[in-house]
């Protein structure tokens, strides 16, 4: 299972990458397997406001959907349009290509309450 | 929860073979071994296996079964040949489906069926009541393990693990013996590919399973079998079809036979015949791209008038959209009617369609 030491984790299985104040967000490889075979991403819209916890986006395989939450609180600043286009890449590529939306954080430091690689992995195992 | 499970007696094979195990109907079954699509396309393009034992076998014995079996039953079974099968149903007073079945007739007197998992006890519940004395019933369903080998290649698989036997034709069943075991194969299944369901003692069914994976079948699971089943039209039970519908609404009268003399359920499908029906199950198809449709999610006209709700749906692999069925009024059953599916707010544009959604290439045995 592949869990990269340069990201940040969720309890629900959202990783993020953070770059100034401004974080990405996709799902693990842990969480895509359990998911399998996504065929369908839900976005959020552009500019909305989200707290740590709200349901922002939905993956969805052929046998469920899937909330993803906002792993912090901001404001949504970018969605993307290749998973929406190709589902799969939340399977393929989930660190990569296969990322979900981008939002501003209200604060960049909370990033520090995400657990590490070494305690995802704990938790997961 | 997990105690009132039943299991397969093919779990430890599912287990070895990886499979995602969940609860399903009150058994414990595998919903996927590796991925519900590759399972899908291994039955549409070659050849797949699912564990059905957790499906019910009832046998039914006696110089007056033929004529019993037409008075519970909503088929006419006189017509059936021995070795031969048909879908039938299994109907309560108001003409409800109790259960949707296949029953074949081994000989003059004596006829085999498979009856769904999750309806074991009110089958044999509803026949045990009727029964008549010279008529033996017999519910055999713990004794079987259950195989439904499905696709393009299932009859060459077929042949290479069994060189001397020949498959029945289509809706047909052959009993026969084979390492020393009582087999039982009909040439049936729930995908709408070429394929048997295969039946052996319940302790040799782990053994079967590898022995059909070996010669080219890949394990799939109920995901797969879901989706397989509804881009055929074919109901589900407890989805599509309940004591509350019946197979006239649900679009199934082929299976019906009305001329046949008197049967439990016929006064009211008879009546619904010459009344007309004020709802029936329809095939929608998504218009556009969309969030995949599920069963329950509301039905609405293009104004936004709530019509009913979906009793299954899913995300077509092989036509890469959403597909599902739902019970709506007459009015908005016509092929071709434009109707919405609510998915959490958003609304999605469908069309009725014919059933199946999907045309296979198989054309039978």
């Amino acid at each position: 299972m592949n869990i990269p030491s340069d990201l940040r984790y969720n309890s629900s299985h959202e990783w993020v990458r953070l770059e100034g104040d401004i974080i990405t967000v996709g799902i693990t490889d842990h969480a895509q397997a359990e998911l399998t075979d996504v065929v369908f991403v839900e976005l959020p819209a552009v500019g909305r406001k989200v707290d740590h916890g709200d349901p922002t986006a939905v993956v969805e395989s052929v046998k469920a959907a899937s909330d993803i939450y906002a792993p912090l609180s901001g404001e949504i600043t970018e969605a993307n349009p290749e998973v929406e286009a190709d589902p799969a890449l939340v399977n393929t590529d989930p660190y990569g290509k296969g990322w979900i939306f981008k939002m501003r954080l209200n604060d960049a430091a909370s990033v520090s309450q995400l657990m590490d690689a070494a305690a995802y992995a704990a938790m997961i195992h | 929860m997990s105690d009132t499970l039943l299991h397969t007696p093919l779990e430890a094979a599912h287990i070895e073979l990886g499979a995602k195990m969940v609860p399903f109907g009150g058994w414990y079954m595998p919903v996927q071994y590796t991925s519900i699509l590759d399972e899908h396309a291994a039955v549409r393009n070659n050849c797949g296996v699912f564990d059905i034992s957790h499906m019910g076998q009832v046998v039914i014995e006696g110089e007056q079964a033929e004529f019993w079996l037409n008075k519970m039953l909503a088929n006419n079974v006189a017509v059936l040949p021995a070795g031969g099968g048909q879908y039938s149903f299994l109907l309560n007073e108001n003409g409800g489906v109790i259960d949707d079945l296949i029953i074949y007739r081994e000989s003059a007197t004596k006829f085999f069926a498979v009856i769904n998992a999750s309806r074991i006890k009110e089958d044999m519940a509803q026949l045990s009541t009727h029964l008549p004395t010279d008529v033996v019933l017999t519910n055999e369903s713990d004794l079987w393990a259950g195989l439904a080998v499905q696709g393009p290649q299932a009859s060459a698989v077929f042949a290479h693990i069994f060189p001397n036997v020949t498959l029945p034709p289509r809706n047909g069943i052959l009993r026969f013996m084979e390492q020393g075991q009582e087999l039982v194969v009909c040439r049936t299944g729930y995908t709408g590919e070429d394929g048997f369901e295969f039946f052996s003692p319940a302790e040799h069914g782990g053994t079967w399973m590898h022995t059909f994976i070996k010669h080219g079948a890949k394990p799939c699971g109920l995901g797969a079998r879901d989706s397989l089943r509804l881009e055929m039209g074919y109901p589900l039970n407890g989805n599509d079809l309940s004591e509350e519908l019946t197979p006239l609404e649900a679009g199934l009268g082929f299976f019906v036979d009305l001329n046949k003399g008197d049967f439990i359920g016929r006064d009211v499908l008879a009546r619904q015949k010459t009344d007309g029906i004020t709802r029936k199950l329809v095939g929608l198809q998504y218009n556009e791209k969309g969030a995949p449709p599920r069963a329950h999610y509301t039905v609405e006209t293009p104004s936004g008038e709530v019509i009913g709700e979906l009793s299954s749906g899913v995300h077509s692999p092989s036509l890469q959209t959403g597909i599902g069925m739902a019970y709506v009024p007459i009015a908005y059953s016509k092929l071709g009617t434009d109707l919405c599916i609510d998915v959490r707010g958003r609304k999605f544009s469908a069309k009725v369609v014919k059933k199946p959604f999907y045309k296979t290439a198989n054309k039978g045995a």
